[in-house]
């Protein structure tokens, strides 16, 4: 019946969902079309709308640098950091939702709590720390920080798909004759492997935003492309096609990566919501 | 066979030697169209040297954050930095950079001794200049021609006041005057100092006392807020240099009072509409000539952190060297040399034939006096900024003001009068006042 009821309504649904949809869309399609313009045409008032595309903007981006080493960076970034949180994530959220304590609660806010700081207010003792530690300018140091920031993310999302579980599934396994690992390997995750696609899904999605750490604690060898796409920014200069076409590569493989995965990260977001 | 099985030997040894002493150093520089080509045509200096460059290229105020951060913690990521002229003295002062004086063989006499002087402290240089600019007036000659106006040689902002209302055609998106309105230190308030400095105004007397409540203020920022509101284009306290370009060069900007350096831009075919309708004039004053220009530099400098020191100014050397210039003439045309910093690049035939604007950058350069940037006597030097570490904060801080006054967020007596006090506690914190 209800089901009814949505299709009946679906053509103004459908109508706001496509205008919410080009509007969000509108910015990239710009930068996108822009990328294909020479600079006099990026600025042309009014647009240009029908245009004979240029690909001299990426051209010049693969002359002036050297995008696969910065795109390498973003996804060694990214991956490292993502792997290192769900490592250390799943077994933290397992234990807090199987084996809570009165603390527990305070301690998800208190992790919380960490993503409030300002990042700019520890530049200063992060970069002694890297600098002492000979990591200025290597992924390790990026590794490190985007997985710890990201790591209270990673816990909360994790946390939320394990209480969903029944606790009667561990005290089976255990009657069965599983040890801990075994039920947490054997039993548990393969239940919650869609959250824990997704939670992967949109930490890699956030290193590979994360553009305040990338440009003050890299240089020219980790440097990934959230640096890439600073360098094109010019504050004297008209770079707007060429900036275009480099923020169109990117992007490129994140939202090809995000294409391909909507589905296990749709499934993920919303595993346990209907029960 | 022998033989030649020792001379490849030896030819093995010597280019093993060679690649020894090879060093690769790491510049930080700014994004625009003189360094572009100078990390083009930089491959030279690493074929003939053996030497490489690693290149960290950032958003000027990224930059700025980046290498004080790194310098001031003895990082020591980079072996040459790109910095202003703003910077050059105050950092050097600090001991953050070491001296360029008495690199051999170097043509010192030849770089614009206002230059050299604007990235001097305590009698030491600090930084090589890359390419230096000031600030005067691009207009319309078809314009002025159509509406018969003569554009004068020195002209007063009164005149500017009537050739924009008579140049400014709504329906046309033809505005009268393109002026710098995004908030920042280096964005509108480059070029409200220059307004406020010819209007006899100062940002402090000689006790550093804040003068924003003074009446120079107010006439300045009242006449600023008029013209753009009036004669200017829509959304103008979002524009700085890049958006007035495009709008300029796009035709729809009868005037525009910005940096020189925008000039071979300007005139360039590949990125301008109006390369051949475009004439160059003074900036314009008001009661009285001092500061109503502005001068900025960019230069190269050693961080006191880097340890290959001697490879870092050898590079500077080169890329502002004579020879460098006319490298970038030959390769990338005579518009585009890096202008303002050498005296022989103002005879060079090739570069006065190709670009008339150099007679008007080199007058604009050579009379702009940071030592004497106001009517009254001041404690400090710099045009369009105040030479204290300070100013970075509290000329952004007036800059949003200036903006809300233009958006009509704030009455120019109300923005004024926040900034005085805002300006006055900043002073008086740093320990300049009591």
């Amino acid at each position: 019946m209800s089901y009814g009821v949505a299709k009946k309504g679906s053509p103004i649904a459908g109508t706001i969902a496509w205008i919410v949809a080009l509007l969000m869309f509108f910015p990239i399609a710009w930068m996108v079309l822009a990328s294909f313009k020479t600079e006099v045409q990026a600025v042309q008032s009014p647009p240009l709308i029908i245009f004979h595309p240029t690909l001299i903007n990426y051209r010049d981006i693969f002359a002036e640098a050297n995008y696969l080493q910065f795109a390498w960076n973003s996804i060694a970034i990214s991956v490292g950091a993502t792997l290192l949180s769900l490592i250390i994530g799943v077994p933290a959220a397992f234990s807090m939702a199987f084996y809570p304590t009165h603390r527990t609660r305070g301690l998800l806010l208190w992790m919380l709590s960490t993503k409030m700081l300002p990042a700019v207010g520890v530049l200063v003792p992060i970069y002694l720390l890297c600098r002492d530690a000979g990591l200025l300018d290597s992924k390790t140091a990026l590794i490190i920080i985007n997985m710890l920031s990201n790591l209270p993310i990673a816990i909360w999302m994790l946390y939320t798909f394990f209480r969903d579980l029944p606790k009667d599934i561990i005290e089976a396994s255990r009657i069965d004759g599983a040890n801990l690992r075994q039920v947490l390997v054997h039993v548990l995750l393969p239940l919650v492997m869609p959250g824990i696609a997704s939670t992967g899904l949109l930490g890699i999605i956030l290193c590979w935003n994360e553009a305040f750490w990338s440009l003050n604690l890299t240089a020219h060898s980790a440097a990934p492309l959230t640096a890439f796409i600073a360098s094109f920014s010019a504050p004297q200069g008209l770079f707007w096609a060429k900036l275009s076409a480099a923020s169109v590569l990117a992007i490129a493989p994140i939202l090809i990566f995000g294409w391909i995965s909507q589905k296990q990260l749709v499934s993920g977001l919303t595993f346990g919501a209907v029960k | 066979m022998r033989l030649k099985a020792i001379a490849a030997f030896a030819a093995a040894l010597l280019s093993g030697t060679c690649l020894a002493h090879a060093e690769t150093i790491t510049i930080a520089t700014v994004n625009n169209s003189q360094m572009v080509v100078m990390q083009k045509l930089s491959s030279t200096w690493e074929q003939k040297t053996g030497n490489h460059i690693n290149w960290v290229v950032l958003e000027e105020n990224v930059l700025r954050q980046r290498v004080t951060t790194d310098i001031a913690t003895h990082g020591g990521q980079f072996d040459i930095v790109t910095l202003g002229s703003y910077e050059a003295p105050l950092w050097g002062k600090q001991g953050w950079l070491k001296p360029l004086d008495g690199i051999a063989d170097y043509d010192y006499k030849d770089v614009f001794p206002s230059v050299l002087q604007s990235l001097t402290e305590g009698g030491k240089l600090y930084a090589l200049p890359f390419y230096a600019e000031s600030s005067f007036t691009y207009y319309r000659k078809d314009l002025f021609q159509a509406a018969g106006l003569t554009m004068p040689s020195n002209p007063t902002y009164a005149q500017i006041d009537q050739y924009a209302a008579k140049l400014t055609d709504k329906s046309k998106q033809q505005y009268g005057i393109c002026l710098r309105g995004k908030p920042g230190w280096g964005e509108n308030m480059a070029f409200f100092d220059t307004l406020l400095n010819t209007y006899g105004g100062e940002w402090f007397d000689k006790g550093w006392n804040a003068q924003l409540d003074k009446k120079p203020w107010n006439d300045a920022l009242t006449f600023y807020v008029h013209l753009l509101k009036d004669y200017g284009p829509p959304g103008a306290s979002s524009n700085g240099f890049n958006e007035n370009q495009a709008l300029f060069s796009t035709g729809h900007c009868a005037m525009w009072i910005d940096a020189t350096s925008g000039a071979g831009l300007i005139y360039d075919k590949n990125s301008s509409q109006v390369y051949d309708k475009t004439a160059f004039t003074a900036a314009p004053v008001d009661v009285t000539p001092n500061g109503s220009h502005w001068f900025w530099a960019w230069a190269l400098a050693v961080p006191a952190t880097s340890t290959k020191e001697a490879t870092a100014k050898e590079f500077i050397a080169w890329a502002t060297s004579k020879d460098y210039i006319n490298l970038v003439g030959e390769k990338e045309g005579w518009t585009t040399l890096p202008p303002g910093t050498r005296l022989s690049t103002y005879s060079n035939p090739d570069y006065l034939k190709a670009a008339p604007f150099a007679g008007a950058v080199k007058t604009a350069i050579e009379t702009a006096d940071l030592d004497h940037p106001t009517l009254n006597p001041v404690p400090y030097t710099g045009i369009q900024y105040v030479s204290i570490p300070e100013f970075e904060s509290i000329g952004t801080t007036v800059g949003q003001l200036v903006a809300a006054a233009l958006t009509g967020q704030q009455t120019v007596d109300s923005a004024l009068k926040q900034a005085q006090a805002s300006v006055s506690s900043t002073m008086e914190q740093a320990g300049y006042t009591q």
